[in-house]
């Protein structure tokens, strides 16, 4: 048996899935989902071999949702986002439906995955899912696991950033999140006029800073509001006085 | 005329002589006049050019007036001399007379191009403005037709009847944002038919968690309100709740009188500790906003206010008494 979770805040968009699967007695829907923090959990609790995940959703949407699984199954997108916002994606998934979408379309999809499942190895989401498109809430705001929670943090509570190995540790007023994303990841999705990335390894919101002072030669530490020193390389120096106007 | 009497008093030459001087003269002038005018509406040069051709032209005419004068009326002695000694008053008296038809017709041609430009601007400025209204007006989601075309078609396999009521629906609901003109001031409770069409159709798609609540005072019923103003404020609120929230999303419209004005009031759930705070109005309701200002040239009739985990968006439409 293939196990199957259906992810979409559409009862009726659920169902069209269900139905279609019909047809493919070895793939069974195990559970079906509301919004991403419910497909987070039945993940973890199923681990299914397919998901169909859909992108618009309450709270955070199907790509914040894949963020948050480490070994994310393979995943049909099923979105009613028009081609342009698709093809960017496309790569990176089994496929993609746009609603409404035929029996035919969708055995299409289906055929492309059972294929790939019979071959070599399923093609992998998460790493090459950092390059998708961003949806203008994703520049808002950052989604993180905690333990079994979800957080979501507005962007503008965010310090600062450091670089750790493979992950980066986000900093706010009381807390450290970690994440598995690269800096230029958040150098690219940061608003460039409140955050810079004045090091290798730090990226600092802007109206934190209180302080700039040298420390040796050639170097610069910044002082934050919460007593944070963040050390500046040259070039982030330089790159900080021209977006400060100095 | 008045030339020929002058000449005739003052210079004594006879009626013949003074006549003939007068019309050769005014002859020439009105010649070089009207090239001045059709030097200006056709080239319109920079007025050290007019200067220049003036000057040129008037040297013309002297030079005319005194051959064919001379050819004229060569057996008077006395005009013969008097020709001569005038040459210079008669050369400033053209060149004045031309540089007046200049500067009148320079003037005249300025007045002409600034009306046209003025229209110009008038028309462009009304037709962008009616072309902006429009686009504001019928700025339909994308998503909202697909969507429910996708629950139509889930519909279609197991439940048919409601497939085809949930068609009627959508076509009623986009019939009704096609025939709306801009202009045409629609009744309140007509709007709130429209408005309601389009619940149901939300409500087949999220009928789960979506409840709506519609309060209306009797005096609000028959004022008047632009039409499609309404709706695109309530799916704003719509997919605000929806998106920010888990669970059910209550959405409650009321609409109430006001001393000059129909005030609308749409409430909406949302997540106060997650949502980074919105810079203006936020959100959907800028096409709202600018459609407002287009129409009543004033930025005050919609405000937004956040309250605990109510969002709730105001609208005034000023009523003509």
């Amino acid at each position: 048996m293939i196990k199957a979770v259906v992810i979409d805040d559409e009862p009726l968009a659920r169902m069209i899935v269900s139905e279609y699967l019909k047809s493919y007695p070895e793939i069974t829907v195990v559970h079906e989902c509301n919004d991403g923090f419910e497909g987070v959990k039945s993940i973890a609790q199923h681990k299914p071999e397919l998901i169909f995940l859909d992108i618009q959703m309450p709270k955070i949407n199907g790509f914040e949702m894949l963020e948050l699984i480490d070994e994310p199954p393979a995943v049909i997108f099923t979105t009613a986002f028009d081609e342009y916002a698709i093809k960017a994606f496309e790569a990176h998934a089994v496929d993609y439906l746009l609603k409404p979408f035929s029996k035919e379309r969708f055995d299409k999809a289906l055929q492309k995955w059972l294929g790939q499942r019979q071959g070599s190895q399923p093609e992998r989401t998460s790493q090459a899912l950092q390059e998708h498109v961003k949806q203008p809430e994703e520049r808002n705001r950052v989604v993180v696991k905690e333990g079994n929670n979800i957080r979501i943090i507005p962007v503008n509570e965010i310090h600062y950033i450091e670089a750790y190995d493979d992950y980066v540790k986000i900093f706010t007023q009381k807390e450290m999140f970690l994440k598995k994303k690269t800096m230029s990841y958040y150098e690219g999705i940061l608003e460039p006029s409140q955050f810079v990335r004045v090091h290798r390894s730090y990226i600092v919101q802007l109206s934190q800073i209180t302080r700039i002072e040298p420390l040796e030669k050639d170097t610069h530490v910044a002082s934050l509001k919460t007593g944070a020193r963040i050390p500046l390389s040259k070039t982030g120096y330089t790159k900080l006085k021209n977006v400060l106007g100095l | 005329m008045l030339q020929t009497i002058a000449l005739r008093s003052t210079f004594a030459f006879g009626w013949g002589v003074s006549f003939a001087d007068s019309a050769v003269t005014n002859l020439i002038i009105a010649i070089a006049g009207y090239d001045m005018i059709l030097v200006m509406k056709y080239y319109r040069p920079r007025p050290i050019i007019r200067v220049a051709i003036s000057v040129g032209l008037t040297f013309i005419c002297v030079f005319a007036i005194h051959h064919i004068t001379l050819l004229l009326i060569s057996e008077t002695p006395e005009y013969v001399s008097f020709l001569d000694k005038s040459l210079f008053i008669r050369g400033l008296y053209v060149w004045l007379m031309i540089a007046l038809v200049t500067a009148l017709t320079g003037l005249w041609f300025a007045v002409l191009e600034h009306q046209e430009a003025d229209s110009r601007t008038a028309t462009a400025e009304k037709l962008a403005r009616e072309a902006e209204l429009s686009r504001l007006r019928q700025q339909l989601q994308p998503h909202f037709l697909f969507n429910s075309l996708n629950s139509i078609s889930a519909l279609a396999g197991s439940r048919p009847e409601e497939a085809r009521k949930m068609i009627h629906q959508l076509s009623d609901f986009f019939r009704g944002t096609l025939k709306k003109d801009d202009q045409q001031l629609i009744s309140l409770s007509e709007e709130l038919e429209h408005l309601t069409l389009y619940l149901e159709i939300e409500k087949v798609r999220f009928g789960h968690r979506l409840k709506t609540v519609i309060e209306c005072d009797d005096a609000a019923s028959a004022m008047k309100i632009p039409p499609l103003l309404l709706q695109p404020v309530v799916e704003n609120a719509i997919k605000f709740g929806l998106y920010d929230t888990l669970g059910e999303t209550l959405i409650g419209v009321s609409v109430s009188a006001e001393k000059n004005y129909l005030k609308i009031e749409v409430a909406n759930p949302f997540d106060a500790a997650s949502a980074p705070p919105r810079r203006g109005t936020g959100f959907g309701l800028d096409s709202i906003q600018r459609r407002l200002s287009l129409l009543y040239a004033r930025n005050d009739l919609l405000t937004t206010a956040q309250k605990e985990n109510i969002f709730t968006t105001t609208i005034r439409i000023p009523q003509s008494a």
